[in-house]
C-alpha cells in the first residue's frame, strides 16, 4: 500500500462520507427538532431520485436539481400535516411505527405508479469522467463526486446558518428544547413542525437527487440508505447536527479504508464502529443529555 | 351406557343420515365431479418483486403469464384451463414458506420461478420432499444442477458454466484477454460464478489480478473501482446480480476507467436501467429479442400486450411454463413424478431456432447462449431499449449444445428416486 494509494482512499472516504452526511442530516434534523425517528427516510430518498428523473425529462437537469427536493419537501409537509401531527402526543413508539409503515407504503406506491423496474438516468455529459484539475495534482478523481462534495459542504453550512443564525432557526431550537415555553410566548409550533419535517424530507430528497446518476433509480433504492443514515445519526448522537456531519465522514472513511486494508470486513465496518462508540459513549459522539429523552 | 352405547341405527338417525346423504349427492355429487373435471391446472410462480433482484421479477411474471394465456387461448391442456398463482420471493426463508403454501394450500401441480440461487436451493429441498416439479427459471448456480441437484428440479435459466464458458472462451480466443480482475456479488450465486470463471481462467493460463467480494445491494463501488484502476487488468469480469449490475455499470462509466468490462452473467433489465451508453463491454445473454425473426415477432407481441419489450428473464419463464405444460400434455397426468419423467429429455424449440432439451443428469435445458456487445448512445436506434448488438451464437449451429454445459466429467449429482 503506497502513500498515494492511501491518499486516494482517504479522499474517496471523505467524498463518500459527504454523501452519507447528506443522507443522514435530514434524519438528524427531524429527530433533533421533532423527536421522531423517521424510518421512511430511505423511501423519501428514493422519491427524490424519482422526482429528479421525471422532472429532468420535462425541464432539464438544473431546474430539476432545484425543483425536485422542493417537491419532496412539500410531500413531507403534507404527510406531517395530515398524519404525523396527530401522533406527537403519547408514546414515541407510535411515531416509529407510523414511519415504519409509511416506508413500506411509499415504496409500494413507487412500484405501483412507476413500475417495479426503475428508470435509466444519465448524468449530464460534462460531469462524466475525471476532473482535469485533480489530474495535475497526480490524482484522478470523478468529476461528479467532487460536485457531490461541494453540494454537501454547501448544504451543511446553509443548514447550520439557517438553524443557528435566523429567527426561524431560533424558534426551532427553542421548540425542540421547551415546546411549552415557546407556546407560552405566543408562538405556534404547528407550522414550525410541518416546516421542519418538510426540510428533513427535502434533504433526504436532495441526497436522492445527487445519487440518481450513480445508482439504479428503482423502488427499493432507499433500503440500504435508510440503514446507513440511521447508523450515522446514532454514532453522531441522536439529534446532533455536527455529530451527524462528523460521523458521516467517519463512516465513509472507515468503510473505504477497510475496503483497502481488509475487504471482508467492509460490510460490517460501520456497524462495528457504531458498537464500539456506543460502548464507550452510549449517547453517541455529540449526543447531549436532554431532559425529554431521559 | 347412554344413547351412544346402543347398537345398530335408530330410525330417526337413519332418516337423518339418508337425508344428508341424498342432499349431498343431489346437490354436490354430480356437480362435484363436474368441477373436478374443470378444475384448472395450477402452476405456482415464485419470483422476487421487491429487493435487489426485483428488476427482473416483472419480466419473469409476464413471461409466464404469456405462456399460460397462449395455452388457455388454445383451449387449455388436457381439456383444463391453466391458472398461474404468483408469489413474491424475498429471501430463502420466505421462499420456502411460499413454496409450502403453494404445495399444501393451493395444491399446485408444478412450481417455477426464482431469481436468487439461495432461494432456488431452498425451494429445491421442499419440492423434492413433496414430489412436485420445480422448474428453476432464473437462478444460475451450478450447485442447483450438480452437487445439490434434485430429481424434481429442472432449469431453463442457463447455469453459471454455460454463461462463463460462452463469454470466457470467446474473450480469451478472440480478444486474447487473459489478465482479469473479478468483482463479485457476495452470496451463493456470485461465489459459484466466481469459482467457475476462475477455473476457466486457470485452464487458459490466464492471470487473476484481483478479486473483490461486494455485499449485495451496494450503493457505492468507488473504492473497488480505485483498486481496479491501480491493478490495470485487460478485462474487468463482473459476477454481479440485479441492481448491483446497474450501480456498477453507472459508476464504472462515471469513473471513466479504460479497461473493457465483461460479465459472467448479464441480464437486460439492469442494463436498461443503467441506460444506453453506460453499459459498454461484452456479455453473455441467454436470450435477446434481436437474435432471430421469431424472437423479434414474439417480442412485438409481448410489447403490445404488456407495454414493455421482453428481456431474457421473460423468455426463461415463458419457456419454463411451456415445458411444464408440454410435459403435462405429453404424459396426460398431473402427478408430480409423471410430469418430471416427461420433462427428462423433453424437447422444445422455443424462439431459438434449434431443438433444446433437458439433459438427463443435471436436468438443465441444453441451449445456445449469445455474446452481445453494449452499444454506445450513437449506435442505439432509440437510446432506450436498443442496448445490445448480438455478436455470436455459442455453441455455433454445427456444434453440440453440450459444448458449453457442465462437463460430464464434473458430474457429482446424485438424484433421489422418483
Amino acid at each position: 500500500m503506497t502513500l498515494m494509494n492511501f491518499i486516494y482512499y482517504f479522499i474517496n472516504g471523505i467524498v463518500m462520507g459527504s454523501l452519507y452526511v447528506l443522507m443522514a442530516i435530514g434524519l438528524s434534523v427531524i429527530f433533533g427538532m421533532i423527536g421522531i425517528i423517521n424510518f421512511a427516510h430511505g423511501a423519501v430518498y428514493a422519491l427524490g431520485a424519482y422526482a429528479m428523473v421525471l422532472v429532468t425529462q420535462q425541464v432539464g437537469y438544473w431546474p430539476s436539481f432545484v425543483v425536485s427536493p422542493i417537491l419532496v419537501g412539500l410531500l413531507g409537509m403534507i404527510i406531517e400535516a395530515s398524519f404525523l401531527r396527530r401522533i406527537y402526543v403519547g408514546d414515541p413508539l407510535r411515531g416509529l411505527l407510523f414511519t415504519f409503515g409509511l416506508a413500506m407504503v411509499l415504496e409500494q406506491l413507487i412500484r405501483i405508479i412507476w413500475g417495479p423496474s426503475g428508470f435509466p438516468y444519465l448524468m449530464p455529459g460534462y460531469f462524466a469522467g475525471t476532473a482535469k484539475s485533480m489530474v495535475s495534482l497526480g490524482i484522478e478523481f470523478s468529476r461528479y463526486r467532487i460536485f457531490i462534495f461541494i453540494c454537501a459542504v454547501g448544504v451543511i453550512f446553509g443548514l447550520w446558518w439557517f438553524i443557528e443564525k435566523t429567527p426561524y432557526g431560533m424558534i426551532i431550537r427553542a421548540g425542540s428544547r421547551d415546546p411549552e415555553m415557546v407556546r407560552i410566548l405566543g408562538i405556534s409550533l404547528k407550522p414550525i413542525m410541518t416546516m421542519v419535517f418538510g426540510l428533513g424530507a427535502a434533504l433526504a430528497g436532495f441526497a436522492g437527487v445527487l445519487a440518481a446518476p450513480l445508482a439504479g433509480v428503482q423502488p427499493s433504492m432507499g433500503d440500504n440508505v435508510g440503514n446507513i443514515a440511521f447508523v450515522v445519526v446514532v454514532i453522531g448522537g441522536l439529534g446532533s447536527f455536527w455529530g451527524a456531519v462528523l460521523s458521516g465522514l467517519l463512516v465513509g472513511e472507515v468503510e473505504n479504508l477497510s475496503i483497502l486494508i481488509w475487504p471482508p470486513i467492509a460490510q460490517s465496518a460501520m456497524y462495528i464502529l457504531m458498537a464500539v462508540i456506543l460502548l464507550i459513549r452510549p449517547r453517541g459522539l455529540f449526543g447531549e443529555k436532554w431532559e425529554r429523552f431521559e | 351406557m347412554g344413547k351412544e352405547g346402543k347398537k345398530g341405527i335408530s330410525r330417526r338417525s337413519f332418516i337423518k343420515g339418508a337425508g344428508v346423504a341424498a342432499l349431498t349427492l343431489g346437490f354436490f355429487g354430480p356437480r362435484g365431479r363436474e368441477s373436478l373435471a374443470a378444475e384448472p391446472i395450477k402452476i405456482g410462480q415464485i419470483t422476487p418483486t421487491t429487493g435487489f433482484l426485483a428488476p427482473t421479477g416483472w419480466w419473469a411474471n409476464h413471461g409466464a403469464l404469456l405462456a399460460v394465456e397462449e395455452a388457455n387461448a388454445a383451449g387449455g391442456v388436457l381439456g383444463r384451463k391453466i391458472e398461474l398463482i404468483m408469489e413474491d420471493e424475498v429471501n430463502p426463508g420466505v421462499a420456502v414458506q411460499k413454496a409450502r403454501k403453494l404445495i399444501e394450500k393451493d395444491k399446485v401441480h408444478a412450481i417455477q420461478g426464482t431469481v436468487s440461487s439461495a432461494c432456488a436451493l431452498a425451494i429445491g429441498d421442499v419440492v423434492q420432499r413433496a414430489k412436485v416439479v420445480f422448474v428453476n427459471t432464473g437462478s444460475n448456480s451450478d450447485e442447483i444442477r450438480n452437487n445439490r441437484c434434485h430429481r424434481y428440479v429442472f432449469s431453463t435459466e442457463g447455469c453459471n458454466t454455460q454463461y462463463v464458458s460462452t463469454i470466457g472462451n470467446w474473450l480469451i480466443k478472440n480478444k486474447k484477454f487473459n489478465r482479469w480482475y473479478f468483482i463479485t456479488s457476495d452470496y451463493a450465486f456470485g461465489h459459484d460464478l466466481l469459482r467457475v470463471s476462475r477455473n476457466l481462467l486457470q485452464k487458459n493460463n490466464g492471470m487473476e489480478l484481483g478479486s473483490e467480494l461486494v455485499p449485495t445491494g451496494s450503493t457505492d463501488f468507488s473504492s473497488y473501482l480505485l483498486k481496479i484502476k491501480n491493478a490495470k487488468p485487460d478485462t474487468v469480469f463482473h459476477n454481479l446480480a440485479g441492481t448491483d449490475q446497474t450501480n456498477f455499470y453507472k459508476q464504472y462509466k462515471e469513473f471513466g476507467l479504460p479497461f473493457p468490462v465483461a460479465g459472467g452473467v448479464c441480464d437486460t433489465a439492469p442494463a436498461w436501467q443503467a441506460g444506453v451508453g453506460n453499459v459498454l463491454g461484452m456479455f453473455p445473454l441467454v436470450w435477446y429479442h434481436t437474435i432471430n425473426k421469431e424472437s423479434a415477432a414474439w417480442a412485438e407481441k409481448f410489447l403490445k400486450l404488456y407495454g414493455k419489450l421482453p428481456e431474457n428473464q421473460a423468455w426463461c419463464d415463458y419457456v419454463g411454463a411451456k415445458c411444464i405444460l408440454g410435459a403435462i400434455a405429453k404424459t396426460g397426468s398431473l402427478e408430480g413424478a409423471k410430469i418430471g419423467q416427461a420433462l427428462v429429455g423433453f424437447k422444445i424449440d422455443c424462439l431459438k431456432g434449434r431443438e433444446l432439451y433437458f439433459r438427463e443428469w443435471d436436468n438443465q435445458l441444453m441451449q445456445p447462449m449469445y455474446i452481445v456487445r453494449g452499444k454506445t448512445r450513437e449506435e442505439s436506434s432509440d437510446k432506450e431499449t436498443d442496448i445490445f448488438e448480438v455478436v455470436e451464437e455459442i455453441p455455433r449451429k454445427n456444434e453440440p449444445l453440450t459444448a458449453i454445459a457442465i462437463p460430464d466429467s464434473e458430474n457429482v449429482c446424485k438424484k433421489e428416486p422418483w
